[in-house]
């Protein structure tokens, strides 16, 4: 049986690692592409202030210089990382490592938050739905996740402003859902299987069903569902943020889009990038773990 | 559920046809201004009273889910056709064509959706037309949303191309193109569909998102977004429950669009 400290796994690893961090290096790239190319690049409100004088246009020009070819912005970007350097926030005047390191716990703390309450709710509710095969329940539960599908996360910011709600649970409230649709569909394919029919049929306590029967044939793409949660979490986080006013990484994206803040949009948009990779393998590992140890 | 995906049918062709009709049905312009009656109350010349600025409530309504009726299916067959295009020829070509393009799918996937949107309105012009502003919105909507309906599509193309009948096809003389577009296209014509109408309330959910970060659709052409943004200054729902129509038409809208696909054309 394969376990974590397995040569499979271990060999696995760097081969992911590398393919992390060149779809972290590509992805910066495209997004400093889209930046350097998108109509409006260079353009800057405070040119349109009145009070400048030419020299004062002129210097503002000459800081954004460096930008203005997109090999030399990426280089000249690359470089400053390997040296932990991730820039200055144009918008923020401030460095743009010092901006995330106060602010990335903040967000990792809702992230973390949220999924458990989402994912607690959601399966949950799942199991009981379908162990019980209560209609009323069933009913119950898909008119609140059809209603909660249907409201956009910053409509449920506004709603939690508006009842004073703790806004680190919208998180959960945003996860809660798509966990709960998604398992309860998997749950309920696997109880109609017929190995669980007959252990059913041969008496076997709900309990018993459930641990050893349906949730290990459910478990390989429950998991592969976690690392797209943390996805979803982390989206989620910039409306929640930006209306709710907590001081995360969302509402920093925000502001820097407001204030089309180039560095600053392309370092977050990398770093949430990153994490959601490692989720994603860290799901997949886990997955594929599981699925040899069934084997 | 057949009479729940009928329901969810005519009443989506109910709420189009009123707002096709807008200009017919509503009382006055989206942008005209009631300037002696701000936040009016409901009364029979407002039906759901004025806005802030004096702007009947009722007719923003109109336009601005005519707005969102329009252009999300219209960004959402875009979406569509870019999925088609990029992995219809990913799962028929197969080999290095295939890797190399689903790598690139794999790392669309990867960046955050929300991040990557506000990333690029922020750097489209935000000094345009209300007009341009909606436009820039959906058709970046359509052209950033492809990746995830692409895969599947893929994965389709890939088992169809393996199947007997293109076999035949082939052994019968038939070329690459003509074996896409006479015998993979029509194939995949109910995993598009599909597609299809699971962007679009994804299509409405984000723009209304982005409307209400101020990303979105500017002012005065009402979308959505822009309708909802008012809950912002909603102090007590109970004294104006007229101003949450809106929301309820806006959930209205989304679930009828969620139920028009059936169990089976639904992923898991």
């Amino acid at each position: 049986m394969p376990r974590w400290g397995d040569i499979t796994t271990l060999s696995a690893l760097p081969k992911l690692a590398a393919k992390i961090l060149i779809t972290v290096l590509i992805g910066g790239f495209l997004g400093a592409t889209l930046v350097r190319l998108a109509p409006g690049f260079g353009v800057d409100e405070e040119e349109l202030d009145a009070r400048l004088s030419a020299q004062s246009i002129q210097a503002l020009r000459a800081t954004r210089e460096g930008d203005g070819n997109l090999c030399v912005f990426y280089f000249r970007y690359l470089s400053r990382l390997l040296r932990g350097d991730l820039g200055n926030s144009r918008t923020l005047q401030r460095p743009v490592s010092q901006l995330v390191a106060e602010r990335l716990p903040e967000t990792l703390k809702s992230v973390v938050l949220g999924l458990a309450l989402g994912w607690s709710a959601g399966f949950l509710l799942a199991v009981a739905i379908v162990m019980s095969r209560a209609w009323y329940l069933d009913l119950l539960g898909s008119l609140l996740v059809g209603v909660l599908l249907c409201l956009p996360a910053a409509v449920l910011a506004l709603l939690f402003v508006l009842a004073q709600a703790p806004a680190r649970l919208l998180l959960g409230l945003v996860v809660f859902p798509k966990i709960f649709r998604y398992s309860r569909n998997l749950l309920a394919r696997s109880s109609a299987l017929p190995h669980v029919l007959t252990a059913r049929a041969k008496g076997l306590g709900n309990m018993r069903v459930l641990i050893w029967h349906i949730l290990p044939t459910a478990a390989p793409q429950l998991l592969a569902l976690l690392g797209v949660t943390v996805s979803v979490a982390f989206t989620a986080a910039i409306p929640m943020e930006a209306l709710c006013d907590l001081p995360g990484i969302g509402q920093l994206a925000w502001k820097a889009a407001l204030g089309r803040d180039v560095a600053l949009l392309v370092n977050l948009t990398m770093i949430v990038t990153l994490v959601t990779l490692v989720a994603n393998s860290f799901s997949d590992i886990v997955g594929k773990t599981f699925c040899a140890s069934k084997a | 559920m057949k009479w729940a995906r009928t329901t969810a049918i005519v009443f989506l062709l109910a709420v189009s046809t009123a707002c096709l009709l807008a200009n017919f049905i509503a009382p006055a312009s989206y942008a005209h201004q009631f300037r002696e009656e701000p936040n009016a109350a409901p009364s029979r010349q407002h039906l759901l009273g004025t806005d802030d600025l004096g702007r009947d409530r009722f007719s923003r309504v109109l336009y601005g889910t005519r707005v969102s009726l329009l252009l999300a299916p219209a960004a959402a067959l875009l979406c569509s056709l870019l999925a088609a295009f990029i992995g219809g020829i990913a799962g028929f070509a197969g080999g290095w064509v295939e890797r190399c393009v689903m790598a690139g799918t794999d790392l669309f996937l990867s960046l955050p959706w929300l991040f990557l949107l506000i990333t690029v309105r922020a750097l489209l012009p935000l000094n345009v037309s209300p007009i341009v502003s909606v436009l820039i919105t959906f058709a970046m909507l359509g052209c950033l949303g492809w990746a995830g309906a692409a895969r599947i599509i893929c994965a389709d193309a890939r088992t169809l191309a393996q199947s007997d009948f293109i076999l035949l096809a082939r052994a019968s003389g038939s070329d690459g193109l003509r074996l896409l577009w006479r015998h993979l296209l029509p194939n995949l014509k109910p995993i598009l569909f599909a597609q299809f109408w699971i962007s679009v309330p994804v299509f409405i959910l984000t723009e209304a998102n982005l409307g209400i970060l101020g990303l979105g659709v500017a002012e005065p052409l009402p979308s959505w977004g822009s309708l909802l943004r008012e809950l912002e200054g909603f102090s007590s729902i109970s004294g104006q429950v007229w101003r949450l129509v809106p929301l309820i038409l806006f959930i209205l809208v989304v679930s009828s669009f969620h139920l028009v696909l059936t169990k089976e054309e639904l992923p898991i």
